[in-house]
C-alpha cells in the first residue's frame, strides 16, 4: 500500500506527493530552516506517560504507549470456541492409555486426529489453522523411556497430513511422504508404533509438503520421554513458542506467542509458588523466523538442552533456540511478585511473545 | 393513434417514463438477478486507504477509507512491529465507509513509523508515516501563518513579475510575440509537471473515487468552464469592426490570470498539506525559490496587457486573481489534507492552463505571414527551460 521514501526533483511531487497520502520522502527537510510549530509537548520525550492521554488506555500493568505492547484493551480471545486455553495447556500432559505387555514393558496408546479448525489467534483476528486434536499446539504426549508407543493418527482434515515424531525409530514409522504409510489422505488413518527413546524433550509435527506451511498452520506438539529414573518432583510446565503468519506471505509472522495465544500470560500470569522447583519444557516450533529465544526476569535457571542429559549445561537467564530446538529449564523463584518472561528477540515480544510469572507464597 | 399520442406528449413526460422504465428494470435485476449470478470466489478483498494522519503527543490518529469492495474489520494494530492500544474501528468499515483509529503510541519527533493494521482475516494493511511531527492545530496563529505562506508563494511573486510591464510596453510587436511564446512555454511546463504530479497523487488515493479519472474530470470541467467564460467576455467586449478571432489584450491577460490562479490553488494546497504533515520546512530558501519560480507567472499575466493605459487597480486585480488562490490553497491543504480533493484541484489547474494556452496560441503567429516564426519557437523553448531551472530551486 505504501511505497518507500524516494527522492524526487519535481517540487510539486515533493510537496503534494509526500504530504497528502503520507508517503514519500522527507528529503532535505533538515537543510531548510525549520519553523515547525513548537506546540509539541514534551510528553513523548520524557520516556513515560506517553499513553496517559491516550484513548481508553488499559489499566493493566502493561497497557499501551510507553507502558508496553498490548492488544486493544477490553477483549480477549474466545478460549471456548478455540477449544484450548493457554493457561490449561501449561500443565496438560497426555500420558495416553497404558497396559502391560507380556514381556513386562508398558504399552502406551494414543488416538490423535487432525482437523481444520479456525481459531481466534488475537482478539478479533481469525486464523484458519490445521491442528492436532483441534488445538494449537497439539497435545503434549508424555511417556517413559523404554515404553512401547502406539499412536493412532486419524486424518479428519480436508488436507493430506502425517505425524512425524522426533526420536529414534524405524524408517517406516518416520511419518514422511513415500516411506512406510507415507502421506495419510483425508479420512485415512495409520498407527505409528515405536519404542520411546531417547529420553528427553522432543516434538512431533506434520511432515507433508510444503513443510513450512503445514507447520506454520499449527500442526505441532510436544513429545516428552521421561528418563527411567524420574526427574525430581517439580511444578512442570510446557511452553511451546509459536507464531502465526496470518497473511500467508511466508515472510515472517504477524503474531508470536507461547502456547498459542499472544500476550495471554500478560493477562493470566503463570502462577507458581515461591521456593518450589519449576520445570519448564521449552520447545521452539516457530516457522519462518530462524531463531527464537526465552528470557526470564529477576531469576536464573539451569538449562538442559533437549533434556537428554541429566546434568545442567548452563546457568543462565536467556537461551536462544533455532527452529525445532528445545530444552528444559529448572528454576526456583526466591521472591514473590510478578516476573516477566519473553523472547529476547524483542521484536517477537512486542508482537505477542511475552508474559508474566506470578510468584506467591 | 399511438404515434399521435406520443407526438403530443410533452418531452419531459417521455423522459420521466423512460427513466422509470430503466429504474424498474434495474430493480428487477437487483432483486431477481442476484440469486442467479454466481458469488465471487476466493477470500474477501480488503483495502483501506489512510486519508488523514493526525499526530498529537502520545497519539496517532488515522482516518481510514475502505476503497475495496468488501467490508473490512480492523482486528489489531501494530506500529513499528509492536502491538498498540487503540480505540475506534470496532465495527466493520463498509465499502467507501470511513473510520478513525486513535493509537496510543509514544512517538518521537522526526522518526518514521510504519502502521500495520491486522484485519479480522489476518490480512495486513500498512501505512507509512515518513516523518512524525505534531500536526498543527488550526488556531488563529496557524491560520495567520498559512495566509502569510500563501502570500509569500503566490501573491508577492506574481506581483513582482508584473513589474516587467513597463519594459514590455517599450518592446516591439515581435518581442511581445516572443514573450507570449515564452509564456506558453512556462504554462506548458506547469501543465506537464502538474499532470505527472496529479496522476501520481491520484494513484495513491486507492481510487475509491476514481483516482486518475478525478484529474481528468477536473481538467475537462475547468477547460469547459473557462472556455465558456472566455466566450462570454468576448461577447461583451466585441464591437462591430474589431477582429473577433484575436482575443483582446486585457481579456487575454484576465484569462491567463484565472488559469494561473486555479493552478496556484492546487499548488498552495500541496504546500499547505506538506507543511501540515511536517514534510516541509518553511524557510528563507523555500520562499526565495518560490518567488523566483512564480515571478515568471506574473510575467505571463502582463505580457498581453495592451499598450493603452491600464489602471493600477486593474493590474492589482489581475495579480490577485493569479496569486491569491495560493492563500486559499495553503489554508485548505493544511487543514483538510485529502488526496482526492488535491487530485481534483490539480486537475482543475491543468485544464485551466490548457485553456489559457489555447487562448494565447493564435497570438504567436506573425500577422504578416500567418506562421509561427523561429523566434517564437525559441521563446517556447526558453519558457520551458526557465520553468525547469527555477523549479530546481524549490525541489531542494
Amino acid at each position: 500500500m505504501t511505497e518507500p521514501a524516494r527522492t524526487g526533483t519535481s517540487r510539486r511531487r515533493f510537496l503534494a506527493g509526500s504530504a497528502l497520502v503520507g508517503t514519500g520522502a522527507a528529503l532535505g527537510a533538515g537543510a531548510l530552516v525549520r519553523s515547525a510549530p513548537t506546540a509539541l509537548g514534551s510528553t513523548q520525550h520524557d520516556g513515560h506517560g506517553a499513553g496517559h492521554d491516550a484513548p481508553g488506555a488499559a489499566h493493566d500493568v502493561h497497557g499501551g504507549g510507553a507502558a508496553g505492547p498490548t492488544f486493544r484493551s477490553g477483549r480477549a480471545v474466545d478460549h471456548e470456541a478455540n477449544n484450548f486455553n493457554p493457561t490449561e495447556l501449561l500443565r496438560d500432559f497426555d500420558y495416553g492409555t497404558t497396559s502391560k505387555l507380556p514381556d513386562g514393558r508398558t504399552l502406551r496408546e494414543w488416538e490423535i486426529f487432525a482437523t481444520d479448525h479456525e481459531i481466534e489467534v488475537a482478539p478479533g483476528v481469525r486464523f484458519p489453522a490445521w491442528t492436532f486434536n483441534a488445538r494449537v499446539p497439539g497435545p503434549t504426549l508424555r511417556c517413559t523411556a523404554g515404553d512401547v508407543l502406539r499412536v493412532k493418527f486419524v486424518n479428519g482434515s480436508a488436507h493430506q497430513h502425517t505425524m512425524h515424531f522426533h526420536g529414534i525409530h524405524p524408517a517406516e514409522m518416520d511419518g514422511v511422504p513415500g516411506i512406510g504409510a507415507g502421506i495419510i489422505e483425508p479420512g485415512g488413518s495409520v498407527t505409528y508404533s515405536f519404542d520411546a527413546e531417547p529420553f528427553g524433550l522432543h516434538l512431533y509435527h506434520c511432515h507433508v509438503g510444503p513443510l513450512a506451511e503445514h507447520i506454520a498452520r499449527g500442526m505441532y506438539g510436544t513429545f516428552i520421554i521421561d528418563p527411567p529414573q524420574p526427574r525430581s518432583a517439580a511444578d512442570e510446565l510446557v511452553m511451546v513458542m509459536n507464531g502465526y503468519n496470518t497473511n500467508f506471505d511466508g515472510q515472517g509472522n504477524q503474531l508470536y506467542a507461547v502456547n498459542g495465544i499472544p500476550f495471554h500470560y500478560m493477562h493470566e500470569p503463570v502462577r507458581v509458588k515461591r521456593g518450589e522447583l519449576v520445570r519448564i519444557y521449552l520447545v521452539n516450533i516457530l516457522e519462518y523466523d530462524p531463531i527464537n529465544s526465552f528470557h526470564l526476569h529477576g531469576n536464573f535457571f539451569e538449562y538442559f538442552p533437549t533434556g537428554t542429559r541429566l546434568q545442567s549445561a548452563d546457568f543462565t537467564d536467556t537461551v536462544v533456540l533455532g527452529q525445532g530446538q528445545r530444552g528444559i529449564c529448572e528454576v526456583r523463584f526466591p521472591h514473590t511478585g510478578r516476573f516477566m518472561f519473553h523472547a529476547h528477540k524483542t521484536e517477537f515480544a512486542d508482537l505477542g511473545w511475552m508474559g508474566f510469572f506470578e510468584v506467591t507464597e | 393513434m399511438l404515434r399521435r399520442a406520443v407526438s403530443r406528449t410533452p418531452s419531459w413526460v417521455l423522459a420521466v417514463v423512460g427513466l422509470l422504465t430503466v429504474a424498474a428494470a434495474l430493480l428487477a435485476v437487483a432483486v431477481l438477478g442476484g440469486q442467479t449470478l454466481p458469488e465471487r470466489t476466493g477470500p474477501p478483498i480488503e483495502e483501506l486507504a489512510v486519508e488523514r494522519t493526525v499526530l498529537s503527543p502520545g497519539t496517532i490518529e488515522l482516518t481510514l477509507r475502505n476503497t475495496g469492495p468488501d467490508p473490512v474489520q480492523v482486528g489489531q494494530v501494530a506500529v513499528n512491529d509492536g502491538y498498540v492500544q487503540f480505540t475506534g474501528g470496532e465495527e466493520p468499515i463498509g465499502r467507501l465507509g470511513s473510520g478513525t483509529l486513535r493509537l496510543a503510541v509514544p512517538w518521537q519527533d522526526g522518526q518514521p513509523y510504519l502502521v500495520s493494521i491486522l484485519t479480522s482475516t489476518g490480512a495486513v494493511i500498512e501505512h507509512q508515516i515518513p516523518v512524525a511531527t505534531a500536526t498543527p492545530q488550526p488556531n488563529g496563529g496557524f491560520v495567520g501563518q498559512m495566509v502569510l505562506l500563501g502570500a509569500y508563494v503566490g501573491i508577492i511573486p506574481v506581483l513582482l513579475g508584473m513589474l516587467f510591464l513597463p519594459a514590455i510596453r517599450r518592446a516591439g510587436r515581435r518581442t511581445v510575440r516572443v514573450l507570449l511564446a515564452l509564456t506558453v512555454g512556462l504554462l506548458a511546463f506547469l501543465a506537464a509537471d502538474a499532470t505527472i504530479e496529479a496522476v501520481e497523487l491520484a494513484g495513491q488515493t486507492g481510487a475509491a473515487f476514481g483516482g486518475v479519472a478525478l484529474v481528468v474530470l477536473g481538467a475537462v470541467l475547468a477547460f469547459l468552464a473557462l472556455t465558456a467564460v472566455a466566450r462570454w467576455l468576448q461577447g461583451r467586449q466585441s464591437q462591430p469592426g474589431s477582429a473577433p478571432r484575436s482575443p483582446g489584450g486585457l481579456r487575454l491577460a484576465l484569462m491567463i490570470a484565472i488559469g494561473i490562479g486555479l493552478h496556484n490553488l492546487g499548488e498552495g494546497l500541496a504546500i499547505g498539506s506538506a507543511y501540515a504533515v511536517g514534510n516541509l520546512a518553511i524557510g528563507a530558501s523555500l520562499v526565495v525559490g518560490f518567488a523566483v519560480h512564480n515571478t515568471t507567472e506574473g510575467l505571463a499575466v502582463v505580457v498581453p496587457v495592451p499598450a493603452r493605459p491600464v489602471s493600477l487597480w486593474r493590474l492589482l486585480g489581475l495579480g490577485l486573481i493569479a496569486g491569491a488562490p495560493a492563500v486559499a490553497g495553503t489554508l485548505l491543504g493544511s487543514t483538510v489534507a485529502n488526496a482526492e480533493l488535491s487530485a481534483l484541484l490539480l486537475g482543475i489547474g491543468i485544464g485551466a492552463i490548457a485553456q489559457v494556452i489555447v487562448q494565447i496560441a493564435p497570438s504567436l503567429r506573425d500577422r504578416a505571414t500567418g506562421l509561427v516564426d523561429s523566434a517564437a519557437f525559441g521563446g517556447l523553448a526558453a519558457g520551458v527551460l526557465l520553468m525547469y531551472a527555477t523549479g530546481l530551486l524549490v525541489a531542494v
